[in-house]
């Protein structure tokens, strides 16, 4: 019978990685290393044509019907595809880990603003999401200086200037926001208030462990307001910057609530899949159905929010059907000879009807099993909502599977080992935090 | 025909649930509570089982997505075919604003009729009113005794050992 006042008082709880775990995440992190050579291997050694089959690339029957010299063109085609693949792959995981690593900061930030107290459960989860934020600033800065020419069409040399062979209207008209300096001074500042809020938060949240009393509190209610003003504008302009303007010429309002619908309803999944993982492990004590259940609604509902997202920006381009719209989703429902439409209707599958009917009782929502389930089909699900936003921009109909999974692989593999790393650091349970006893007695 | 109770009055809610959960550990049934506002946790603690009304709810949902469907594919696509916007007659993307409106409208509805219906809310329902403070400040325990009111000591001993401020007998007609 679950009323107030009957449980146990929450203690200090110390997550121990195992060995067996670190083994789990070294395996993952190999695996993804096995899966991009086996990519690497097939696209160099054009084994591609049987991933390429749906895109009846020509390349394929070229390269078996035709002699050395016509192999040896396609080699040099090949090799340049690779290396855009990788670096592609590269900066779609990184966009994706990134911004569900972001989300745990936002997460808390949104709960401390609210007054919430049931989440006080699962905030040393969510502190700790945001621990691959430095590392993945960092590949972000690094895969951009180094690739950006393999994924952004409007750092092209020469595209801005007139009269210059590469001259483009559109881009050109674009430069004043997206330009080079301008570009990086963003991104930076994007990163370093994601990353000092982070930081910021984490700090008061570790001093309140130490020193207890109510003034962390406050002052956490004050960074998180700060953050989550600055955070609607980053959020909004960093997926922009980072994943619209791949399609340089294309533009949607909606865009900025898209990637963080994505983004938001991955960092959901996130938490609940660890909180689940955290008390199958015998941690989290003071958990119950009742956490689940709220995270359940949460899932299910920004499930529903994404789709609606989704479903605004497609309807209004296919209904308008200008040409300079309707482009994007040209290329995503049937261009490149059918490429991305299997995906397609697999990421509106998997993101919404999945959630939505599996979500939809109470019973799925308490229940690990189910819960478990639905964070991981979401998680993948925005993995490949990623993977569709990325791709016909960058590689045409040259994207496959196993160069970007086993990438995926890596950077999960890595951001769990930060993650947990995080987790181990501090208590699991916020022992001072003034809301503790209401979440154990939180009731749904 | 005219029934016994035994309200138990509390002041606060801690102690109200503590009182349900020990009344109907010591074997007593409880008629009903009325609180000022919703007791978070006082369903569990009364026992009272889960509402079936959300997979009517369900239910509702899917006949007002199918109607919304059928009305504008039978519409547009074959009573009065029409061109627009040179899309097809049947153009699924440009339906599902109205599916999702008309599933709304018919779960929400079908749901409140429902609930009066099973509840038997209907115009000039009169209210057992056990004690006017239930609508203030005070949190009323009701409990049905049979006719003779025999039990009403021992009651009221278990209600004020349970930290009700004051127990009192009503008499209410059964209609």
């Amino acid at each position: 019978m679950a009323t107030l006042t009957h449980q146990d008082s929450a203690t200090a709880e110390q997550l121990v990685i195992t060995g067996g775990a670190r083994k789990t995440f070294i395996t993952i992190i190999v695996a993804g290393v096995v899966v991009l050579i086996l990519g690497i291997l097939a696209q160099v050694m054009g084994w591609g044509a049987e991933e390429h089959a749906a895109a009846g690339e020509a390349t394929g029957h070229l390269g078996a019907s035709a002699g050395h010299g016509a192999g040896a063109s396609l080699h040099e085609e090949g090799s340049s595809t690779l290396v855009k693949r990788i670096i592609v792959s590269l900066w779609h995981s990184n966009v994706f880990f990134l911004g569900v690593s972001t989300i745990g900061t936002v997460f808390m930030a949104i709960n401390y603003v609210a007054y919430a107290g049931w989440s006080v459960m699962v905030k040393r989860i969510s502190e700790a999401l945001s621990a691959w934020i430095i590392p993945g600033a960092v590949i972000m800065l690094v895969v951009f200086l180094l690739g950006r020419h393999d994924i952004f069409h409007w750092t092209h040399e020469g595209i801005m200037d007139k009269g210059n062979p590469n001259y483009d209207a559109i881009i050109a008209g674009k430069s004043g926001f997206l330009n080079l300096p301008f570009y990086l001074i963003r991104t930076i500042v994007y990163l370093a208030i994601w990353a000092f809020f982070s930081y910021k938060l984490r700090q008061l949240s570790l001093a309140e462990d130490q020193l207890g009393g109510t003034v962390w509190f406050h002052k956490s209610i004050n960074a998180s307001a700060l953050f989550l003003v600055l955070y609607a504008v980053t959020s909004s302009m960093s997926a922009w910057d980072w994943v619209m303007s791949v399609d340089t010429h294309w533009f949607s309002t909606m865009f900025g609530w898209y990637v963080f619908a994505s983004w938001w309803v991955s960092g959901i999944s996130a938490i609940a899949l660890t909180a689940i993982f955290l008390k199958q492990a015998g941690y989290l004590k003071a958990l119950t159905s009742n956490h689940l259940h709220d995270l359940g609604k949460l899932m299910f509902g920004f499930s529903i929010f994404w789709t609606y997202v989704w479903f605004a920006q497609f309807m209004l381009i296919w209904y308008a059907n200008l040409p300079e719209e309707a482009v994007y989703y040209n290329q995503r429902l049937g261009g490149f000879e059918g490429h991305y439409t299997g995906i397609f209707f697999f990421n509106l599958v998997i993101n919404f009807v999945f959630p939505f009917l599996g979500l939809m009782t109470r019973d799925a929502k308490r229940q690990m099993i189910m819960m478990k389930i639905v964070c991981i089909a979401i998680l993948i699900g925005h993995w490949s909502d990623f993977y569709l936003m990325f791709m016909p921009a960058t590689l045409k109909g040259e994207s496959g599977f196993l160069i970007e999974i086993g990438i995926a692989a890596i950077f999960l593999g890595a951001f769990l080992i930060l993650f947990t790393r995080r987790l181990a650091s501090a208590s699991l349970v916020p022992v001072n935090h003034p809301f503790l006893d209401e979440s154990i007695h939180h009731t749904t | 025909m005219t029934k016994q109770f035994a309200l138990g009055i509390f002041e606060d809610e801690d102690v109200l649930l503590h009182a349900v959960e020990n009344v109907r550990a010591a074997g007593v049934k409880i008629y009903d509570v009325f609180s000022p506002y919703p007791v978070h946790g006082i369903d569990d603690a009364l026992g009272i089982e889960r509402s079936r009304l959300p997979i009517a709810a369900f239910f509702f949902g899917l006949t007002g997505l199918s109607f919304a469907l059928w009305m504008q594919i039978y519409m547009l696509g074959f009573d009065w075919p029409m061109i627009i916007g040179g899309k097809p007659h049947i153009a699924l993307p440009a339906f599902i604003p109205v599916a999702f409106e008309l599933t709304v409208f018919f779960t929400c509805h079908g749901m409140a009729l429902t609930f009066f219906t099973i509840t038997g809310l209907y115009p000039r329902f009169k209210t057992h009113v056990m004690d006017v403070r239930a609508t203030d400040d005070k949190f009323v325990m009701a409990i049905e005794l049979d006719e003779t009111g025999s039990q009403f000591s021992r009651l009221t001993q278990l209600l004020r050992d349970n930290g009700a401020s004051e127990v009192n007998q009503k008499e209410m007609s059964k209609n």
